[in-house]
């Protein structure tokens, strides 16, 4: 017998499945709108923001409609409570591919000041970052997880190199601040889609696991820095 | 209203099955039930909640005429079945079309396939394929057909106390009721027992319209499809579940569904 209970939570996870699908293929789109110029496909990232946002109220409002009467426990418990966790950091990622999309369009209005040479390297490495949370997620798979978060500083680090080159850049042609702008910003926000990543990895570990990696990751990641700095 | 010939479908169902219009109750000078008034919708599980001694039992049993069973009790009111005042009606009519499943389960002391059969052969139905269909359905329905089906003829006795009352929602199921009423069916019931009553009625709701009586607040959340929360002989609220458990609009209801009360 198939528990009415087991049903809703299929529904919960069909709801984020396709929600992990939109994001990973507006992360995808609003890369190609800013390394290809593809106005259609950064076009198509503002158009489903929509369906993304509606999605985001709907798996709130099953989550918590399953805490309150399902009272789940367990694995059942850890599973709601992620997906509510998981659902934000995908709505912000949905939102981070809109800006870089606006970006993109911006950034086909002129030829570029040079190649672009660090964001496509930033970009496919945050996109696979994403994949591999999602693939994770479905898969329940904690080792893909884990390397999530071993890719993530090397995402933080090539950030921070694109930032002091651009700035360099800035210092020396006042004229083009417009456009380093917004690859600055383009930079930015595939950083943070990589962390939203890494909180969706996390966040995985807990559901399969029941294992909390956040504290101990910052701590190695603050002795990393720390070491960095010596 | 409009009538017709046809036989209604189910999309011509009526949404509700049961309205309650100021229903008063009152045993001897003591008023148990103050002016209830709400509807029971076709084909979902409606839930009743609330402290011992709010009426909630009660009323369930106004709903097909047990009360009258208890002397000195008076009813106001009326209870209206599909456009007419089951108050008013035949008293075997109503609980044939209205069946009732109690806190503890009472089989009677004959064999698991004799208190299946019972209600058809009460009904005059004797011929011995239908009624053998019939208890088959039923046991089915009650999600206890594969344990019972090679010992028809045990005593219900024999059963767990899961089974029998599986056994006794089977004998309510035979006769196909429009409404079946369950008072407290698991509050002797273990855990597993519990969850295979609560699948059995989810599935059943297509079928016939419940209304269930329960102390178990959790249970009434995660079965039934409107809750109704009773305090002191009088309905504070009556809504979607998971309204009544997210967002109550009464404080009353608000304090019991979160454990302050009282």
């Amino acid at each position: 017998m198939v528990r009415h209970f087991e049903r809703e939570l299929d529904q919960l996870k069909a709801k984020l499945l396709e929600m992990s699908a939109l994001v990973e293929s507006a992360v995808y789109r609003s890369v190609q709108g800013v390394v290809e110029k593809n106005e259609q496909l950064a076009q198509q990232v503002l158009k489903n923001e929509a369906r993304i946002n509606q999605l985001e109220l709907e798996i709130d409002d099953m989550a918590i409609g399953l805490l309150a009467l399902q009272a789940p426990m367990a694995s059942d418990l850890r599973l709601v409570t992620a997906a509510i966790k998981i659902n934000n950091d995908l709505e912000r990622m949905g939102d981070l591919s809109v800006s870089i999309a606006q970006s993109a369009l911006a950034l086909m209005r002129e030829p570029l000041i040079r190649p672009l040479i660090d964001i496509p390297h930033i970009a496919g490495l945050a996109q696979s970052m994403v994949r591999k949370a999602l693939d994770a997620f479905v898969n329940r798979d904690p080792e893909m997880a884990r390397s999530v978060l071993a890719a993530d500083d090397a995402v933080d680090n090539m950030r921070t190199a694109s930032y002091h080159e651009l700035i360099s850049f800035m210092e020396a042609n006042p004229t083009q601040i417009q456009q380093a702008l917004y690859l600055l910003s383009v930079i930015r926000n595939l950083e943070r889609i990589a962390d939203h990543s890494t909180n969706i990895a996390e966040d995985v570990l807990f559901l399969v696991k029941g294992i909390d990696v956040r504290h101990h990751n910052e701590a190695r990641r603050t002795n990393e820095a720390q070491d960095r700095a010596n | 209203m409009a009538t017709t010939t046809s036989t209604p479908t189910k999309a011509e169902a009526p949404a509700n099955k049961l309205s309650a219009r100021s229903i008063n109750f009152f045993y001897g000078a003591f008023q148990a039930l103050h002016d209830i008034s709400l509807e029971i919708p076709t084909n979902k599980v409606t839930a009743f909640i609330g402290p011992s001694g709010c009426g909630k039992s009660t009323f369930l049993r106004t709903m097909n005429r047990m009360n009258e069973t208890i002397r000195n009790t008076r009813v106001e009111g009326s209870l209206i079945l599909d456009g007419q005042n089951l108050l008013d009606m035949d008293v075997t009519y109503v609980r044939r079309r209205v069946g009732m499943v109690f806190q503890k389960s009472n089989p009677f002391p004959k064999s698991i396939f004799d208190n299946v059969a019972y209600g058809l052969r009460v009904n005059g139905i004797t011929k011995r394929s239908v009624v053998e269909e019939a208890v088959e359905r039923s046991l089915s329905h009650a999600a206890l057909w594969t344990e019972v089906k090679d010992k028809l003829q045990k005593p219900a006795s024999a059963l767990s106390g899961g089974q029998q009352q599986r056994l006794c929602i089977a004998r309510a199921l035979a006769v196909e009721p429009e409404v079946l009423l369950l008072d407290e069916p698991c509050s002797a019931l273990d855990p597993i027992a519990t969850l295979k009553i609560e699948e059995l009625l989810f599935q059943i709701k297509d079928m016939t319209t419940i209304v269930i009586v329960t102390h178990n607040m959790q249970q009434a959340a995660r079965l039934a499809d409107f809750t109704g929360f009773f305090l002191l002989g009088k309905l504070v609220e009556i809504n979607e579940t998971k309204k009544i458990f997210q967002f109550p609009a009464k404080k009353e209801t608000e304090d019991y569904v979160t454990g302050r009360f009282g």
